[in-house]
């Protein structure tokens, strides 16, 4: 007869506090809606890639011979609006924003629970609308759907996915409001604006972008919907309107939104690098300060998209170096990265990994952007691949990379967990390879002038070979994004129960249990220690050990 | 207890009476104002008058004034700022369009 | 920054019902909930701010034939319109007045006043938009228009210009409108709650939150009135 053996009673945390599915669709708990969020937006990112694998799958010849040509129109319009408002906005900030912001700075909640969970009832409502609006027929103008195609040529559904777009903007606003709030009211005692993590600092600064654009595009979509529906035309050329006028409406959030979906993966990258290399953040004042000038300047630049669509060229000189300011702040965090990496005690983990691809990735993506700010270079190359392959290193090879290595990097707080590091690496190995395979193509097709948003380029044969190599790296970065979903997956029921703090990271949230108590700490904390303290953390006689792996 | 009211120890009401009469003449002086013709300088003056108007609402009506930290007022300029940098930046462009 | 004395789960002092228990205390609540709803106000500039860049950028270009547009609104319910909403003002600033001081019966009269200001408000607009469908001044198919430029005499207005003034007077105040309707049912909502007692000196933030918004609907009314009646007005 075997012995019984006692079970150890489960401790109380914000995911077995209540079961059942109204305890998750009615929750305030900040973290239970990151872990809504975190379904929803995996699933629109499943979407989003399906578009993307049929977008890669007729490119691979260069006859248009998988699907028409307004089908195509509407693979690449459906993956733009699905990928950017679906997925890349609200990624970071409404998953690990969500969940990390209040344990961040030492709060038991955001400072407003309740719009947190209409935030996720929007964004499921835009969702469903979008969904409905592609499956009775999509729209075809791109995602940037410019006027007048969009407002008086199109026959598709620009209305519907335009209100799904507002719909989901309203939840981009409300998250942005509820984190400047509680970032500025609920700090725990001693945690001045010095001592919080950059992490909270690019959230912020993401905030205020999302606060202060999002309106502009809202009214705008507002503007659109009223010219198809209602005839109030101020678009349209014949009424003398101005196509441009919508341009400059659209790029006003449109811009600014890039840097929405940058700066919080930048904020993950920061805190890993931090970690993994056992140093404080090299020049945090700057760090802090870029992130928000990010914000600013992110403001500045819109026309850059419109360099050649007829806007006055003595305004695009000015916009034109706005563009090479904005890369400043950027490049200030690269350089304070390196400098930390630097002389640190450097461990390869897959969050780390991460954070080396982001770092060599995004500096491509914003070299490149600097090609595209230069007029004279941005007339030959704009509307080809190489706009495509620029925009995709940052938004891939940087933003989602960070977002993967936050992922990971919070793992064990968020499920209480630990993942299977072996399989991790691999994945982000693969992610990387795959991601260069992809898209360093693009850049070479761009250049050589193959046009984007071309269903079929039968006229200039000799692009295939490097399409063949795109779509294959497309096939590998799949597998990659596969890996992990599998993995942590798995991790939930079979992985190694995580301590409060495997990887010894500053920081509150890893001194509260993995996964944490519903309202976050036992006692609110008193902080009297600087940010990123990893010289006491690893100091001698610290009672924490760097958990071998 | 209010923060608000905190800082006007007697009854605010007369100062309230008074921004509501001043924005019943500020009305009133736009509208005249319109009646004259003062070209270039009408749309200037229009839109003086109506700034003083929305200041004093934001200010007294809104209590911006008696606000205690500098954080809502922050927030009030930081919103203005950016609509400026909307409508001055796109302005660049139609501004040095050389066509019409 | 809070100080805070809060244990987990010990409610040594009484604290008000309505304090929420992700705050430390009453004040924290309070400040959350103002920074809140102006955050929530700047947005909304920035959301009429893409209108008004609009309207800027054609009235540059148009400026004779907006002018022409302007003189067939009625100014006289515009300006009528202005003071409405500007004696709507009063009544919220004495409305919550009444609630700092405990004052009942004004909070609810004054409350009761605003909605009416704001009824007449919508009313007369509903007058104004009725008036321009008539006209034929509504974009679309039936749009008709035929005035002189002010100023220029002998010379008309070009129609396909004025479209755009009544596109944009349309979108504009409807978009006023629109949140005038939302501000009546907000301040339903508080009239309720001031019905039912709920609103002391020490807690009545919705009221001034309330205040808020609709002070700036007034605000954004400030604007629109000169820009859209009174492009030129001269006799």
């Amino acid at each position: 007869m075997p012995t019984a053996i006692a079970q150890p009673v489960e401790r109380e945390n914000y995911l077995n506090t209540k079961y059942g599915v109204w305890s998750w669709l009615l929750t305030t708990d900040h973290k239970r809606i990151a872990l809504l969020y975190l379904l929803s937006i995996t699933f629109f990112f499943f979407i989003g890639g399906f578009f993307a694998l049929l977008i890669r799958l007729e490119l691979l010849t260069p006859a248009g011979d998988l699907v028409q040509a307004d089908t195509y129109n509407k693979l690449f319009t459906m993956h733009g609006m699905v990928m950017v408002f679906f997925f890349l906005i609200p990624s970071i900030p409404a998953t690990l924003g969500n969940f990390l912001v209040p344990m961040m700075i030492g709060a038991k909640d955001l400072a407003f629970p309740r719009i947190n969970l209409l935030s996720w009832y929007l964004y499921i409502i835009g969702g469903v609308m979008m969904l409905h609006c592609m499956l009775t027929g999509g729209v075809d103008t791109g995602w940037t759907f410019y006027a007048p195609f969009s407002t008086n040529f199109t026959n598709t559904k620009i209305v519907e996915a335009g209100l799904a777009i507002f719909v989901a903007g309203f939840s981009s606003i409300l998250t942005g409001l509820n984190f400047v709030v509680t970032i500025h009211r609920m700090r725990a005692p001693g945690m001045t604006w010095s001592r919080l993590p950059l992490f909270i600092w690019a959230h912020y600064a993401t905030s205020i972008i999302q606060l202060l654009g999002t309106p502009v595009v809202a009214v705008t979509i507002v503007l659109v919907a009223a010219e198809r529906a209602l005839h109030l035309g101020i678009f349209d050329p014949r009424l003398g309107g101005d196509p441009l006028l919508f341009q400059h409406l659209f790029w006003f959030y449109s811009h600014p939104a890039v840097y929405i979906m940058i700066l919080p993966s930048m904020g993950v990258i920061t805190e890993i690098i931090a970690c993994f290399s056992r140093k404080r953040i090299f020049g945090y004042s700057f760090v802090a300060f870029s992130s928000i000038a990010i914000a600013v300047f992110g403001f500045l630049v819109w026309a850059h998209h419109m360099f050649v669509a007829g806007m006055s060229v003595y305004a695009a000189l000015v916009f034109s170096l706005l563009s090479y300011a904005v890369a400043i702040p950027s490049a200030i965090k690269v350089f304070n990265w390196t400098a930390t990496l630097y002389k640190g005690s450097i461990r390869y983990d897959a969050p780390m990994l991460y954070a080396f691809g982001f770092l060599g990735l995004f500096t491509i993506g914003g070299l490149t952007g600097l090609f595209l700010a230069a007029l004279g270079i941005d007339v030959h190359v704009t509307d080809t691949y190489f706009v495509v392959a620029h925009f995709h290193y940052i938004m891939v090879g940087g933003a989602v990379m960070g977002y993967l290595g936050g992922m990971h990097f919070w793992w064990p707080k968020i499920s209480g967990k630990l993942y299977p590091e072996g399989w991790a690496r691999l994945a982000a190995l693969i992610v990387f390879i795959g991601f260069n395979l992809t898209f360093f193509p693009q850049f070479v097709l761009g250049y050589m002038g193959m046009p984007r948003r071309y269903y079929d380029y039968s006229h200039m044969p000799e692009f295939q070979v490097l399409n063949v190599l795109s779509t294959a790296g497309a096939t590998v970065l799949g597998v990659g994004y596969l890996l992990p979903m599998i993995y942590f997956l798995w991790s939930m029921r079979y992985g190694k129960p995580a301590s409060d703090n495997p990887w010894n990271a500053a920081g509150l949230e890893w001194k509260t249990a993995s996964p944490p108590p519903t309202f976050n700490f036992d006692e609110e904390p008193v902080v009297t220690w600087e940010a990123y303290n990893y010289e006491e953390l690893d100091a001698p006689h610290s009672q924490e050990v760097p958990v071998a792996r | 207890m209010s923060a608000h009211s905190s800082a006007s120890a007697t009854s605010p009401l007369k100062g309230y009476f008074a921004v509501w009469i001043a924005l019943l003449v500020g009305t009133g002086l736009t509208v005249y104002a319109a009646t004259l013709d003062l070209a270039p300088y009408n749309a200037a003056i229009a839109l003086a008058i109506a700034t003083i108007k929305a200041t004093l609402v934001a200010l007294f009506f809104m209590h911006v004034w008696h606000a205690g930290e500098k954080l809502i007022k922050l927030v009030v300029i930081a919103a203005l700022f950016f609509l400026m940098l909307l409508l001055g930046l796109t302005m660049t462009d139609y501004a040095t369009r050389p066509w019409s | 920054m809070p100080d805070s004395s809060s244990a987990t789960g010990l409610h040594t002092e009484e604290h008000n019902p309505a304090l929420l228990h992700h705050f430390a205390d009453p004040e924290q609540q309070r400040d959350a909930a103002s920074l809140g709803m102006w955050v929530f106000l700047a947005t909304e500039i920035m959301f009429f701010g893409g209108l008004f860049c609009a309207y800027l950028v054609y009235r540059r270009w148009y400026f004779g034939d907006f002018a022409a547009a302007s003189r067939t609104i009625n100014m006289a319910y515009g300006a009528t319109n202005t003071a409405v909403l500007i004696c709507s003002s009063l009544t919220v600033v004495l409305a919550v007045w009444a609630a700092q001081t405990a004052r009942r019966t004004l909070l609810i009269t004054s409350l009761i006043l605003t909605m009416l200001l704001g009824l007449v408000f919508l009313g007369i607009k509903g007058i104004e938009y009725r008036e321009k469908f008539t006209e034929h001044h509504v974009p679309g198919a039936s749009f008709r228009f035929v005035q002189p430029i002010p100023g220029h005499p002998g010379q008309y207005a070009n129609p396909r210009h004025a479209q755009i003034f009544f596109s944009l007077y349309f979108v504009m105040t409807g978009l006023h409108a629109l949140h005038m309707i939302i501000g009546l049912g907000i301040f339903l909502w508080l009239l309720t709650m001031a019905w039912k007692g709920r609103f002391t000196p020490e807690w009545h933030t919705p009221v001034e939150m309330g205040g808020l918004y609709w002070h700036f609907v007034d605000i954004v009314w400030i604007y629109l009135f000169p820009l859209l009646y009174l492009i030129d007005r001269h006799p």
